[in-house]
């Protein structure tokens, strides 16, 4: 038990103690705006978690970074590094909605199945065009998926005024610039199952994000896909001697990783904005993704409460703007936050990297310094 | 004869274990004196200790009868004393004299003259018999000779006490010839040596008196010509170690392997391996021998699928395997240790459980329909663990925190486990002790007797002579003879090593110049 609980710590030790120092610096930082921060973090968790309406608001905020900070685990696994899940967010965004158009008469629950298929196969393919390049041409993901969210993004734009418009396909001019979810496609709010959420837009989306982490969670830990995947990310020349691929794995945690950002959109579409508009600029959830998978150490359960912290965070924002207090603090947190985890783990590769090969090259350095 | 260094009572704490326990060591002027031990006994540390890059937690060091404190490499150098490390730290694309006056340049007014480098190292050369062309650049020229400009580099410091770790490592039979001569010389001089290493038979040629390292203590002081190599192992060791190797008579049966004009492009595109046949047998160990970078990588990656064929066939028990992919090599029947058990042979970053089953994770009893079981997989480490006496507190810490000899014994029993009737092993002993080179040897040779194909990729001659049943010796990529073990004698292979005549020595120095 104790050992487990060890084992633990040493895992989670980092992000607790980001965590720690970024609320510190906020503090800080509110104090010297001439705030009290006591005052300031009372608004923000109380506004965030104190009340049911309050906490679903968080909840929903939790919900499409969940499924991003997934999408950048599950990649981050694998040794790559997926910047495209705004990218596959948008082109499953466009697939759900085209989806739950075209698919109006279905029954409900088939179609909603059909939505989130649809959004994930959309997101995933997305991704799967970087991780095939990568894999068979060798070219950097983080390139490619930078230059695929662009692409995403016009063509999602086109695809919304011209072919799916409701104008357009009535045989008018394309003059519209948004398209709208049917009811029958739209997730159910919890406030209709549960009158407490009152005003809260929380919708049973999160429920499909928990149920995505925790299989994500059994894929990466307890299968031989897995396996194969996180052995690739940890030793890729020790994963061929072992007879795994590396460019089918390439693949398919790109695949499993756009996919999960693709599940994010479509969840988006159909439980929360009910429309997909034309837009100058990318949503910015896969980038938040990002965050919430390196605090979350990459482990599925572990952007959970890392998805939650920033979902806090974004909500609590408001509420610390009601009592007075900029809410770009936030943004000081969270990016406080990043630096820690990021910063440390520069500093534990190079660590490891000093200890496993450099040993003694760190002694010779320390001699030719002379 | 006078004690140039005495170390009295040196005794250095890491936190949780102590390196050195106590230790008294003295050296003479003008005697080759060699601290052996296995890895991890002590013996770099007591001279980073005397070389001043560790401060001693307890102990003197006397220099010429005088008590000195050594704080920094810089005060060892102002004492005379030199260090040539394992791994050379010269300036590939400086020249010779350019490395050797590095940190302590000739200058006229702040600009450098490089023609009094150039006469300085020239006068220091000639005075110990150093022959080196002080205008070649580093990166052309041996390994032996870099090993040259090393020594000359610590003498130009005015090294009276020169510290060498395992000179030999790297170098081949001739060159290790060449080296023990340069240290006779060097001695005559008036200069000491200390000699770190783990390979007895140098010990016995090249040294005057031995003192032996374990586990942080002295074991005890000889005079080399008064001992013998058993004795010297079990001391280092603690324990007798049996050297003549138990390999009985056996006849070799049905090709398992076949390799028929293989040729392999290297990672820039040139031909590695050339036209390569050779067969392994049922029961027999096929030793591929050579100075390393001669196709031998190559070669074992080929075979196992890890990179492609360019022209040839390869053949494993009746199979075609050429160019197939790992997984295919591996279910075909070949276990691999790899030659660098870092890069390939482990996931240091995971558990000894998950490095167990690597290359058959996916089939049961570990894996079934995809999902891995746990308890199994637990199991079977714990049984290999514990069968192939890996030294750790439990299978779940990680590869990366056991020593080198343990990883290897992870890797060895995963390979082992799977059975293979053909087992390429790439240089298996790499920087191992002498206990567990002695492990592995054995596990090999029973692999052997148990009627299964070796091919051995190994750089170590003894090694090689002392467990192959036939040797092929690799130059450039060609296989330049296959020979019985039995016929074979080291001089032998050291000229066919170095492109099979007396002339194709220089040879072998150029081709070692470029891949150094």
């Amino acid at each position: 038990m104790k050992e487990k609980f060890t084992y633990v710590w040493s895992v989670i030790r980092l992000p607790v103690i980001a965590v720690v120092f970024g609320f510190l610096t906020g503090a800080v930082c509110i104090a010297v705006t001439g705030n009290n921060p006591v005052v300031a973090y009372i608004a923000l968790f109380r506004g965030s978690l104190a009340s049911i309406p309050g906490f679903g608001e968080t909840m929903y905020k939790i919900t499409p970074i969940l499924f991003t900070g997934l999408a950048a685990a599950i990649s981050f696994r694998c040794g790559l590094f997926n910047i495209g899940a705004e990218g596959q967010y948008v082109v499953a965004s466009v697939a759900a909605i085209a989806i739950s158009w075209f698919g109006q008469g279905l029954p409900r629950i088939f179609l909603l199945a059909l939505i989130l298929t649809a959004g994930f196969c959309a997101g995933g393919l997305w991704g799967g065009i970087a991780g095939f390049l990568k894999a068979k041409r060798g070219i950097n993901e983080v390139i490619s998926t930078i230059m695929l969210n662009w692409i995403a993004l016009y063509l999602a734009n086109y695809l919304v005024r011209i072919p799916l418009s409701p104008n357009v396909r009535a045989g008018l001019s394309p003059a519209g610039h948004s398209v709208v979810v049917p009811e029958v496609a739209k997730l159910t709010k919890l406030k209709a199952i549960v009158p407490a959420f009152g005003y809260s837009s929380a919708h049973t989306g999160i429920f499909i994000a928990l149920i995505s982490a925790v299989v994500m969670w059994y894929i990466l830990f307890k299968t031989t896909v897995g396996y194969e995947i996180r052995t690739v990310g940890l030793n890729a020349q020790a994963a061929e001697y072992g007879g795994i691929s590396k460019a089918k794995n390439t693949m398919l945690a790109m695949f499993l990783s756009g996919g999960l950002a693709g599940l994010g959109g479509a969840v988006q579409i159909i439980g929360l904005v009910y429309m997909v508009n034309q837009s100058p600029m990318l949503p910015g959830y896969g980038f938040t993704g990002l965050s919430v998978a390196l605090v979350g150490n990459s482990h599925p359960l572990g952007c959970i409460p890392s998805a939650l912290l920033f979902g806090i965070l974004e909500n609590g924002s408001r509420q610390m703007q009601l009592a007075g207090i900029p809410s770009e603090i936030t943004s000081i947190i969270s990016g406080v936050i990043l630096v820690f985890i990021a910063g440390s783990l520069v500093i534990k590769l190079a660590g490891d990297r000093i200890k496993a090969k450099w040993g003694k090259r760190a002694m010779r350095t320390e001699q030719e310094g002379l | 004869m006078s004690r140039v260094v005495e170390m009295k009572q040196i005794t250095k704490v890491f936190p949780g274990t102590v390196a050195n326990d106590h230790i008294d060591f003295d050296v003479e002027r003008g005697e080759i004196h060699v601290l052996l031990g296995e890895n991890g006994a002590g013996k770099t540390t007591l001279m980073n200790i005397l070389y001043g890059l560790y401060k001693p937690t307890s102990g003197d060091i006397y220099i010429d009868g005088v008590k000195e404190e050594i704080r920094s490499p810089n005060d060892a150098i102002a004492l005379g004393i030199g260090m040539v490390h394992q791994h050379f730290m010269l300036v590939e694309n400086f020249t010779v004299a350019e490395n050797i006056v590095l940190g302590n340049e000739p200058s006229t007014r702040g600009i450098l003259d490089m023609e009094a480098a150039r006469a300085a190292v020239r006068d220091v050369s000639d005075r110990f018999g150093l022959a080196v062309d002080p205008d070649a650049r580093i990166e052309d020229i041996s390994v032996g000779l870099a090993q040259r400009v090393e020594i000359l580099k610590a003498l130009y410091r005015g090294a009276e006490i020169l510290i060498m770790d395992e000179p030999t490592a790297v170098l081949t039979p001739q060159e290790i010839d060449d080296l023990g001569t340069i240290l006779k010389n060097l001695t005559r001089e008036g200069k000491s040596i200390i000699l770190i290493t783990h390979k007895l038979k140098e010990v016995l040629e090249m040294s005057d008196r031995t003192t032996i390292l374990r586990r942080g203590a002295v074991v005890g002081t000889v005079r080399t010509s008064d001992t013998t190599a058993d004795e010297l192992a079990e001391m280092m060791v603690g324990r007798q170690v049996s050297f003549s190797s138990d390999k009985q008579e056996k006849q070799a049966g049905n090709v398992i392997l076949h390799v028929d004009k293989l040729t392999v492009k290297d990672h820039r595109g040139i031909e590695a391996v050339r036209q390569v046949s050779f067969d392994v047998r049922e029961g027999e160990i096929l030793a591929i021998a050579g100075v390393d970078g001669n196709g031998q990588k190559e070669l074992v990656e080929a075979l196992t699928g890890l990179i492609a064929t360019e022209s040839g066939r390869v053949t494993l028990c009746g199979c075609d395997i050429t160019g197939k992919d790992p997984r295919t090599v591996i279910e075909a029947g070949t276990g691999h240790i790899p030659e660098d058990r870092h890069k390939r042979g482990l996931v240091l970053q995971s558990s000894l459980f998950e490095n167990l089953i690597l290359g058959y994770h996916y089939k049961p009893p570990f894996a079934k329909h995809g999902r891995m079981d746990p308890v199994k997989i637990v199991e079977h480490g714990n049984r290999l663990i514990e069968e192939f006496d890996v030294r750790t507190p439990s299978g779940s810490v990680t590869a990366g925190s056991l020593s080198g000899g343990n990883q290897q014994k992870v890797i060895v029993a995963r390979e082992f486990y799977k059975d293979p009737p053909l087992l390429i092993a790439s240089q298996p002993t790499r920087g191992l002790d002498v206990g567990a080179i002695e492990f592995v040897h054995k596990r090999l040779l029973e692999l052997r007797d148990s009627n299964k194909a070796v091919l051995l990729v190994s750089l170590e001659l003894d090694e090689v002579m002392k467990l192959a049943d036939r040797i092929a010796v690799i130059y450039q990529g060609r296989i330049v003879g296959i020979v019985d073990a039995a016929d074979a004698t080291e001089r032998m292979l050291g000229l066919m090593m170095a492109g099979g005549s007396p002339e194709g020595r220089t040879a072998a120095d150029r081709t070692e110049g470029e891949s150094a």
